[in-house]
């Protein structure tokens, strides 16, 4: 693989580019779903190919092929300087690139079984239980199962002299029931909506989560939802169960403070960002409990946004965005990072395949745990609504308003959960939001949890990025509206 | 290998487009498969092989930012084996890596239990010629984009706005066979253009999308969003309520495209479309007929689904009540219906979908509509739309890019964004006036014929910031 990008950081330099960087990557995947009872799907997928961005006439070009020969790339790499020429032509002002030094390094990302050397039979039969399970309840009128595993290889390399090799292993696995009666559908998902979980692990992953426990549990509720009372409307106390609140992260803290939103590089598509250079180290962004890092290093955890180096070659690092409750840092790149001060790119370059330009990305945006006990903080609200799993989100196209709906939300009163709700919802304005909360739970009821459908760039790039929370605690904030019929 | 031996991997040396393989170097690779697949225990075998070369400008702050070409070419197997069946996907192209895919194919099949639904692979159809790919488009270079998105952002700099957007053009195509004889080959070129002027707070938007990149001129666009984005300067904030709006057709598109999996026959069985217990009955305004048509001249995609069989058209909604479904083969076995040519490649859990969506237009326009209205909304563009309520259809998202206060005929003001929660159902029932329906081209849903609408009583909750 190492011939190949040298020779396209080869070819590129001839044809007159001053910066290259190539990455050839290996994505292998195996899905696997159920529904009622039936095997769903069932395939699995490779590909292979090179992606080569240069700097020709200070302006980008990227060109990407499958055709892994000699001639193949030669000609890919020669089509990424015409490319960047082409931009020449309608260049506003010349890249320059933040320095970064050279690597040479491999990285594999931890895991203890492989899942692509579990026998298909084994996981379709987990699957397969899990759904049975789920279909003794009555009242459920659909049961779905997944599970989705990939091993991605890539090899890495820039006419700066690094030479990167990353394996990572992804796992993810989810169940859902689905009850139609009357004049509504409700569900619930088990661990999570979105597939379920997802992380940097093997089929660890899939065994941790004990389908079988919660199979009927899941039923049982979206049974139930259809007699609960309906979510009222109304200004109150709202605890998020944690991967509601992963979901929040991801939405109001992790892209605003992607850099190339806020510099109007997303402008037409994905959006901007009311998080302006003039906020960096100013605004309030929230209460003084709350630390959010953005953090790639595998210490943080192995998240979907966990990696030893970006598509970039730069290294993985930890980033404050926010400390206690103060806006402290952007999510940038090489190119970006000298707009907000910045010496160095905080390594945040993602692609989603070869065939992608790695752009701005999440890597772990996580809130980081508080002090409170879960039970201690359930005991100590006196009225309030707890919502988990998420079920509908939708926020503004730079971030302010937002509104989220989850499949279940419960009654809290007299520091006790009362009952269950159909129908939750919780909307607001993201700063307003964020300085409302006054608990956060500790360590032992913090998740990294996994967002795998990340959509951003034209051509649109589908990402994993990871977000830890626990449980929290917002006061005064609008519930119901989503369900409104005013 | 002498599958790649015959093919000629486009991959051009310049800026360029790519040149797609001829269709006979298509059928090439799939009688190679099937070859290689008769020697192994596939009792049947398919074969889609895809081909994609699409090249993308994308420009901000007045300047292209990001500059992208791509090829690729992917070969996916299905294979039968005793009454099961799985499919395995590669994109390396010698005989080696098509043994292999194959192989990874029956060992799929063979993990699970017999799919009682399974139907034999259907055997040679014949297909309706459509013709969607125009040399023009294929032509279109990196340079001729980087032209046309100067002379953007140049009208951009004129204006004292900041342009941000995309140009892109491509082409790709796709055949299907089978062991059973089955043969389809389609092509098609692609161009869309898309682009936002900001001025300070203030912004507005104009895309377009055809298989023919004549069809739109990208100038016209930028000075159609350019003059939106002037009057949307000092948006005033209204109360959150019902408003009658006028969707220009992006926006009647990225609502209305929220309903197309409703109509597969699949999700009807699985209990989780809002037509459960609905057909047959008046659900929607008279106004309201909408057909599943890829043969509709404003329509792309190809003529057969993902098992080969040749698309019919479908009444799906006849002056607003829903009258029929779309069923793959396996659906329609249970139904006890004929096959409509809408299912997705199997496996799969999903079944079927109508993806050419044409509504019914009217004989008014967006400036009728704004004529006749005593106080409204008109909407330029909806944003992050996403389901809330799967039976009653509710969906919420915002307005972006141009939302104008309409009083007595006239555009007055502008109107800081809504956040809206909106049945999609309740507003099919509340449909004044609709424009001529056409190829319109959004962020949310897929491309559709729609018209724009006047709508009454459309329920925003909340209102932003900007």
């Amino acid at each position: 693989m190492w011939d190949l990008c040298t020779n396209a950081l080869d070819t590129a330099k001839l044809r007159g580019a001053s910066y290259g960087d190539v990455r050839v990557m290996h994505l292998r995947q195996r899905d696997l779903t159920t529904k009622n009872g039936q095997v769903g799907t069932l395939a699995q997928s490779e590909s292979i190919g090179l992606g080569i961005r240069v700097l020709a006439s200070a302006a980008w070009g990227f060109a990407s092929t499958d055709r892994l020969t000699r001639e193949g790339v030669a000609a890919c790499a020669a089509q990424a300087v015409s490319i960047a020429k082409a931009s020449a032509l309608a260049k506003r002002s010349a890249v320059v690139l933040a320095p970064e030094k050279a690597y040479v390094d491999s990285w594999q990302s931890p895991f203890r079984k492989d899942p692509f050397e579990i026998p298909l039979e084994t996981q379709l039969a987990l699957l397969l239980a899990a759904d049975t399970e789920m279909r003794r309840v009555k009242g459920v009128t659909l049961t779905e199962t997944n599970m989705q595993f990939r091993k991605i290889d890539s090899w890495f390399a820039s006419s700066i002299g690094s030479r990167i090799h990353q394996r990572k292993v992804i796992s993810g696995c989810g169940i859902v029931a689905t009850s139609f009666q009357g004049e509504e559908i409700q569900k619930r998902s088990y661990p999570n909506s979105f597939g379920g979980q997802h992380t940097l692990q093997g089929y660890e992953l899939v065994e941790s989560l004990d389908l079988m426990r919660y199979a009927p549990i899941v039923a049982e509720e979206a049974a139930a939802l259809h007699s609960a009372s309906r979510c009222p409307e109304k200004f109150g106390t709202l605890i998020l169960g944690g991967s509601q609140l992963g979901l929040q992260i991801h939405e109001s803290i992790g892209h605003p403070i992607e850099l190339d939103r806020v510099l109007g590089q997303e402008a037409n598509f994905a959006g901007t960002s009311f998080l302006t250079l003039d906020q960096l180290n100013r605004l309030k962004y929230a209460s003084n409990i709350v630390n959010v890092v953005a953090d790639a290093r595998l210490d943080h955890g192995p998240g979907l946004g966990t990696f030893a180096y970006d598509d970039e070659g730069v290294p993985a690092q930890c980033t404050d965005i926010i400390k206690e409750g103060k806006f402290r840092g952007y999510l940038s790149n090489r190119e970006t990072a000298h707009l907000v001060g910045l010496e160095r790119s905080s390594g945040t370059m993602r692609t989603e395949s070869w065939n992608r330009l790695p752009i701005i990305r999440m890597t772990n945006v996580s809130l980081l745990p508080g002090t409170w006990d879960y039970d201690d903080l359930i005991a100590d609200t006196q009225d309030g609504i707890l919502m988990e799993t998420n079920r509908s989100w939708s926020i503004d196209d730079r971030r302010y308003q937002f509104q989220f709906s989850t499949e279940v939300g419960w009654e809290i009163k007299g520091g006790k959960k009362v009952r269950m709700l159909k129908n939750p919802s919780y909307s607001g304005i993201t700063t307003e939001f964020w300085n409302s909360c006054d608990a956060i739970c500790k360590f032992d009821h913090w998740t990294l949890w996994g967002t795998p459908n990340c959509g951003k760039g034209q051509p649109m790039q589908t990402m994993g990025t990871g977000h830890g929370a626990s449980p929290s605690r917002f006061r005064n904030v609008r519930i119901g509206t989503a369900f409104s019929k005013q | 290998m002498k599958a790649a031996a015959k093919t000629k991997k486009a991959s051009g040396t310049n800026a360029g487009a790519a040149e797609l393989l001829h269709e006979r170097e298509l059928r090439d690779i799939v009688d190679t498969v099937l070859r290689l697949a008769k020697s192994t225990e596939a009792e049947e075998t398919e074969v889609h092989v895809d081909e994609v070369a699409d090249a993308l400008t994308r420009f901000a702050n007045n300047g292209i930012h990001q500059n992208v070409a791509e090829h690729g070419l992917t070969i996916s197997v299905r294979t039968v084996v005793e009454g099961r069946s799985a499919r395995a996907t590669t994109n390396r192209l010698d005989e080696d890596s098509i043994r292999s895919t194959i192989e990874a194919s029956l060992s799929l099949a063979r993990s699970q239990p017999k799919n009682p639904r399974l139907l034999p692979m259907p055997g040679k159809q014949r297909y309706r010629a459509v013709r969607r790919f125009i040399g023009r488009t294929a032509a279109l270079t990196a340079e001729d984009r980087a032209r046309a998105v100067r002379r953007a952002c140049d009208l951009a700099v004129k204006k004292g706005q900041v342009a941000a957007g995309i140009f892109s053009s491509g082409q790709g195509q796709t055949a299907l066979g089978n062991s059973r004889g089955l043969f389809a080959a389609y092509r098609e070129t692609r161009s869309q253009f898309s682009i936002t002027m900001q001025k300070d707070s203030a912004a507005s938007w104009a895309k377009a999308n055809s298989a023919d990149v004549r069809a739109f001129d990208p100038q016209k666009l930028t000075a159609r969003a350019s003059e939106k984005a002037h009057r949307a300067v000092n948006a005033r904030e209204l109360a959150p309520g019902r408003y009658t709006v006028i969707l220009e057709p992006a926006a009647a598109l990225d609502l209305v495209g929220f309903l197309f999996y409703d109509f597969a026959a699949t999700a009807l069985e699985d209990k989780r479309s809002c037509l459960n217990e609905r057909m047959g009955k008046q659900l929607f305004g008279q106004n309201i007929s909408i057909t599943d048509d890829v043969y509709h001249p404003l329509q792309q995609g190809a003529p057969f689904d993902g098992e080969g069989l040749p698309r019919q058209r479908v009444l799906l909604v006849d002056r607003g009540i829903p009258r029929n479904l779309v069923y793959s083969r396996a659906a329609a076995q249970a139904a006890r219906k004929e096959p409509t040519g809408h299912g997705f490649a199997l496996p799969n859990e999903y079944g079927e979908a109508p993806m050419n969506l044409v509504f019914a237009g009217g004989d008014s326009s967006v400036d009728k509509m704004i004529a006749s209205t005593k106080r409204g909304l008109l909407v330029t563009r909806l944003w992050y739309i996403r389901e809330v309520d799967p039976y009653e259809k509710v969906m919420t998202g915002m307005t972006r890019d141009g939302l104008f206060l309409v009083e007595n005929g006239h555009l007055t003001s502008a109107v800081r964004n809504f956040r809206f929660n909106q049945s999609l159902i309740e507003m099919l029932k509340n449909v004044e006036s609709l424009g001529p329906a056409v190829r319109a081209t959004g962020e949310e849903a897929f491309e559709m014929v729609v018209p724009a609408m006047k709508i009454r009583d459309f329920h925003f909750s909340e209102v932003t910031k900007f």
